[in-house]
């Protein structure tokens, strides 16, 4: 019981959650900000995996300081690593949300199984036209 | 069905997971990489935040990389959104403590984004970090009050000169040092003093406001967006003809 609850495997277990949380809000949620969201989460679930591939027990930061005792140190690596991915996450997730927005105001919904069958609705049909009168105006209806 | 086909493929997927964390190793020693540059980061570079030394020192074209994804989705964003008619803002004003807290906020954000900056080679922290710090000093009056007009064009005007320093900084150490984006052609300086570690800080200083500019310019972007219940701006004639 005790090997089971160790720190290594709440932080992977937990990691491998969130990836899989994020995962389904991506495969199963049919509104693109709640897709948007899932991929937020599953950001975070890669970047707890990479922190806790670096980490090592009775470790201290990566940073010198003279006067403390050296002792042995995590790796430096993966957090430069999880600090680049989360500026491209946020960079990543203001872009969808952009797009999100601009999708919204030319169609008029966000849930996505209404958007494949407006923009694969064929030329002169009921669903083109009133896509092509709405313009933006209007709710999600 | 649809929700049937996700589910049986998210529990394959749980499961792949778990056999390939299960079979991580945890909590061992850094691997031979890692481990080199904890021994050799103070010697190669003088900074004292080993991070700092792999963002900056070693992996320095990653992260000239990094920021160049960070442009390309700040401007694409900038190009997908269109823009509502200046000052004209359905968001309505935030009360009175919102908008004083901000207006009171706004000196000690850029200080501690500044601190956080030019600290980066010594104390945890840096130009990502301090970089979000500023974009928050920036954008939070702005969201308190949604009509006032955003600094556009000096954000766009920091970032890209912000942006060259950086690279002018890496093509000086061509001919310093032989290599582009080698960041030792200052001397690595007294271990743990500001000024010291090469040209980190500097580096630094220009990620950090690079990041602070395109985090609050992003922002600005989103915010400018016009709702669903604004009319639609029309487009030039030439864009309907095609």
């Amino acid at each position: 019981m005790n090997e089971l609850l160790s720190i290594g495997n709440l932080l992977y277990g937990g990691a491998a959650g969130l990836i899989v949380i994020g995962l389904f809000a991506v495969v199963a949620r049919r509104h693109l900000i709640r897709v948007l969201l899932g991929v937020a989460v599953i950001e975070a679930g890669v970047n707890l995996m990479l922190v806790a591939a670096g980490f090592r027990p009775g470790a201290a930061a990566p940073i010198f300081d003279p006067q403390a005792i050296s002792g042995p140190m995590v790796d430096p690596i993966p957090q430069a690593l999880v600090l680049t991915a989360i500026v491209i996450g946020v960079a990543v997730l203001a872009l969808g949300l952009t797009l999100a927005i601009r999708i919204h105001r030319q169609y008029g919904t966000l849930d996505t199984v209404a958007l494949t069958r407006i923009v694969n609705a064929p030329a002169g049909s009921p669903e083109s036209r009133a896509m092509m009168q709405r313009g933006g105006g209007g709710h999600e209806s | 069905m649809r929700q049937f086909a996700s589910l049986l493929f998210l529990f394959g997927f749980a499961f792949f997971l778990s056999v390939l964390v299960g079979g991580l190793p945890f909590g061992a020693a850094p691997m031979q990489v890692g481990q080199a540059i904890v021994e050799q980061n103070i010697e190669a570079t003088g900074a004292a935040n080993a991070v700092t030394g792999v963002l900056l020192a070693f992996r320095g074209m990653d992260t000239l990389g990094e920021l160049t994804i960070l442009f390309v989705a700040a401007t694409a964003a900038g190009m997908v959104v269109e823009r509502r008619k200046h000052g004209v803002s359905r968001d309505s004003v935030a009360g009175f403590i919102l908008l004083a807290g901000a207006e009171l906020m706004f000196p000690f954000l850029l200080i501690l984004g500044a601190y956080v900056i030019l600290h980066g080679h010594l104390t945890p922290g840096g130009g990502f970090q301090g970089g979000a710090i500023l974009a928050a000093a920036f954008f939070v009056p702005f969201l308190a009050n949604p009509g006032r007009a955003f600094q556009g064009h000096a954000m766009a005007f920091v970032e890209a000169f912000a942006g060259a320093t950086f690279i002018l900084l890496g093509i000086f150490s061509i001919f310093r040092e032989g290599d582009f984006m080698a960041p030792m052609f200052l001397g690595t300086g007294e271990f743990g003093q500001l000024v010291s570690a090469g040209s980190l800080p500097l580096l630094y200083l220009a990620l950090g406001l690079k990041v602070g500019a395109e985090l609050g310019s992003l922002v600005a972007e989103i915010a400018a967006a016009p709702g669903s219940d604004d009319p639609l701006i029309e487009e030039p004639q030439a864009a309907k003809d095609l």
